[in-house]
């Protein structure tokens, strides 16, 4: 972004886990003020990893190794660098300029408090508020996030609601002290098509009306496509190709972004023969001096699997790990019925 | 002629004129014991429920969280007891079977279940071999001597190598690998339907399809009846034949895939195409068009159309929930306006708001 500094910046990190097996390696990117990013990518691909060493949630095993993750100042807040903070730099960011909601909603609410109770905590703990005070203003921000008789919400308990308004009373907390960045990782999987929807539209909504960044993180491109404004697609702890959605969704340049919108949700009822990706991943920390996607490509050369594959500026803001870039558009997105039919028999044989 | 072939015959013929294998009629089921004047009480499941699932066929179940899916499959292997209705199996009537003879027909694999969390639903301590083994030493139809060769057959159905796959735990394997096994330990006693509840909802896009044209290619080579419970429309459309979408306890539509989901009569129907995520942007309703005005009118808990509160064409006629009525191309919705809603959408271009 021109005019500040972006809100989050995150250069070369890598993030290893167990017994240093390096599972995101030399991620960078940045988000500007207001702006919504996509983190896309399957299980396994340091997704997660990346949002949590971000929020200073490393499972016991993981550690960052290298790389920076600063959080950006602007008018009134100052620059933080969140790599290797101490606890206390996180209790000041955490819940205040970072907000974070999950998949699974229930396990992060109280289940003996009632969410009302949940809410105003926050609002007295970190915003500082009189108990009056953030009794009303939770009543508020129920209202904001949509919730429908948001003064009977605030004395119910988790249980009684159902996963939809869960997820609404969690993005209410996260949103309670102004954060400057709401990381939503996988925060509407567990959702039915419907609910989903709404939740998205109302994370739209709280950007444009708070200037909320948002980190959105999942394994479904259709979810990114109608809410972010730019997409970062990793592969195997790498990012493998990024740029604005319009441009990534329209002419994929990464084969692994191509097989994601081969098998990505379309807008279409047509009986069609569901397109696969063959293969597996790689397993976290396992050594590939190519490219980590080749053995899965049906793009790919010697070129591709003797040596580092360096992630290349395509202009235009866009950016992909590929040597075949301009090879690659002109393609089949994904593998022929044949080719399936072949890797599903192999499988098993060669894991 | 097996069993088997009988059926690819019957298939031969088209899957509509074959006599369904499962005819559920005026299904109930209820969780909690009926209080005088409300009906079928405040634990109702499924509420007359009517469904046909033909040889060969693919029939998809939507439906939003607590809508009645589960409690179909659940009452159909006969794991919870109806309140009402009937279930016709091959022609049998399920709820005549009583002690050993309901046991026999569970035990004889004809019916199979498949769970969404493969890893929750195979027991960690079996392995591959026993774990698609077992189904068929509790069946006890098949000798001895040719179960394992049934074994190694069934993982080759699913595309997976008997060599190695035979001696692992399901630890040592992917969440795509763990589901395909839980497929060949459903389909090792060759049944003739096979209920999958959600079966790719815990699995990554790419895997997804995998299992589902795994179920594609299954239901041609065994001749299986597939009901497929999930929340994915448009893989659903990819493969189905045929969708029922539930709302709260009522099956409100039910027809060919894609004349439902391409021209929905029910409004419910229309807001779950209209909510799916689509990578293309193509022209359709949005959610928005759908949901109710703000400060619509209050519908009584029982006795009104299940989805009148949250129905922006409910009305006057919606206190009284509609019946599921025949609709052209072997179509039908339980609305009093099925169909006709359309003509009363708003088509001024209202950015994407959400719901107050």
């Amino acid at each position: 972004m021109p005019e500040s500094r972006p809100v989050l910046e995150v250069s070369d990190l890598q993030v290893s886990v167990g017994d240093h097996l390096v599972a995101v390696h030399d991620v960078s990117f940045a988000i500007g003020r207001g702006e919504s990013v996509g983190l896309v990518g399957e299980s396994g691909s340091g997704k997660t990893l990346t949002c949590r060493a971000v929020l200073g949630l490393l499972p016991a095993t993981g550690e960052v190794d290298h790389g920076r993750i600063v959080l950006g100042g602007g008018e009134d807040r100052e620059a933080v660098e969140l790599t290797g903070a101490a606890r206390a730099t996180w209790n000041q960011v955490r819940g205040t300029r970072l907000g974070a909601v999950f998949q699974d909603s229930a396990s992060y609410l109280n289940p003996s408090l009632t969410v009302g109770h949940q809410l105003a905590e926050q609002l007295r703990v970190k915003g500082g508020l009189a108990r009056g005070a953030a009794r009303a203003r939770a009543v508020e921000l129920f209202a904001e996030v949509g919730l429908h008789d948001p003064a009977s919400v605030f004395h119910q308990y988790p249980h009684q609601l159902s996963g939809g308004m869960q997820q609404r009373v969690l993005i209410a907390i996260a949103i309670s002290c102004e954060p400057e960045l709401l990381i939503a990782d996988e925060a509407t999987t567990a959702l039915d098509v419907v609910i989903q929807a709404e939740i998205l539209a109302l994370l739209r909504r709280l950007r444009e009306t708070h200037g909320l960044s948002l980190l959105l993180v999942t394994h479904d491109l259709a979810v990114v496509a109608e809410t972010c404004q730019r997409i970062l697609v990793m592969y195997g702890g790498q990012v493998v190709e990024s740029g604005t959605t319009e441009e990534v969704l329209a002419r994929p340049k990464h084969p692994y972004t191509q097989a994601l919108m081969g098998v990505a949700t379309i807008g279409t009822w047509e009986r069609r023969a569901l397109e696969v990706i063959p293969g597996q991943p790689p397993a976290a920390g396992e050594e590939m001096p190519g490219c980590r996607f080749a053995p899965r490509c049906r793009w790919a050369t010697e070129a591709c699997v003797s040596g580092p594959v360096p992630l290349a500026d395509l202009g235009a803001g866009r950016a992909a790990r590929c040597v075949r870039v301009d090879d690659v558009l002109d393609g089949p997105a994904t593998a022929t019925a044949q080719e399936i039919e072949h890797a599903t028999e192999l499988e098993g044989a060669t894991t | 002629m097996t069993a088997t072939q009988e059926r690819a015959v019957a298939l031969e013929k088209g899957p509509a004129r074959v006599a369904p294998l499962l005819r559920v009629t005026g299904l109930s089921v209820s969780y909690a014991p009926p209080k005088k004047g409300v009906g079928l009480g405040t634990g109702a499941a499924l509420t007359d429920a009517s469904l046909d699932v033909r040889p060969g066929e693919i029939v998809g179940i939507v439906g939003e969280t607590g809508s009645g899916k589960t409690t179909l499959a659940r009452a159909t292997v006969g794991l919870v007891r109806p309140a009402a209705g009937r279930i016709e199996f091959a022609g049998q009537d399920m709820g005549a079977l009583r002690g050993r003879a309901l046991r026999d027909f569970r035990r004889s694999g004809q019916v199979q279940l498949v769970f969404q969390d493969p890893l929750r639903s195979l027991d960690p301590d079996l392995t591959v071999a026993e774990l698609v083994r077992e189904p068929l030493d509790v069946a006890g139809t098949l000798p001895r001597s040719e179960r394992h060769e049934r074994v190694a057959d069934s993982l080759r159905l699913v595309g997976l190598d008997p060599e190695t796959m035979l001696g692992r735990r399901p630890r040592e394997l992917s969440g795509g690998q763990r589901q395909r096994i839980s497929l060949a330990r459903a389909i090792s006693t060759r049944p003739q339907l096979l209920f999958c509840d959600e079966p790719v909802s815990a699995l990554d896009v790419s895997n997804r399809n995998l299992v589902l044209s795994l179920l594609d290619r299954l239901r041609t080579e065994l001749g299986l009846a597939v009901v497929i419970i999930a929340h994915d429309l448009s893989s659903l459309a990819g493969i189905a034949d045929r969708v029922a979408v539930f709302y709260r306890s009522r099956v409100v539509e039910q027809g060919p895939i894609q004349a439902v989901l391409e021209r929905p009569a029910h409004p419910y129907t229309g807001l779950l195409t209209a909510s799916a995520p689509s990578v293309t942007q193509v022209d359709r309703l949005r959610p928005d068009q759908l949901r109710p005005e703000p400060g619509a009118r209050d519908w009584p808990v029982h006795g009104a159309c299940v989805f009148a509160a949250r129905c922006r064409f409910a009305h006057d006629a919606c206190v009284e929930q509609p019946p599921s009525l025949p609709l052209a191309g072997d179509r039908e919705a339980a609305c009093h306006v099925a169909g006709e809603w359309r003509a009363q959408l708003t088509t001024d271009h209202r950015p994407d708001t959400e719901e107050s």
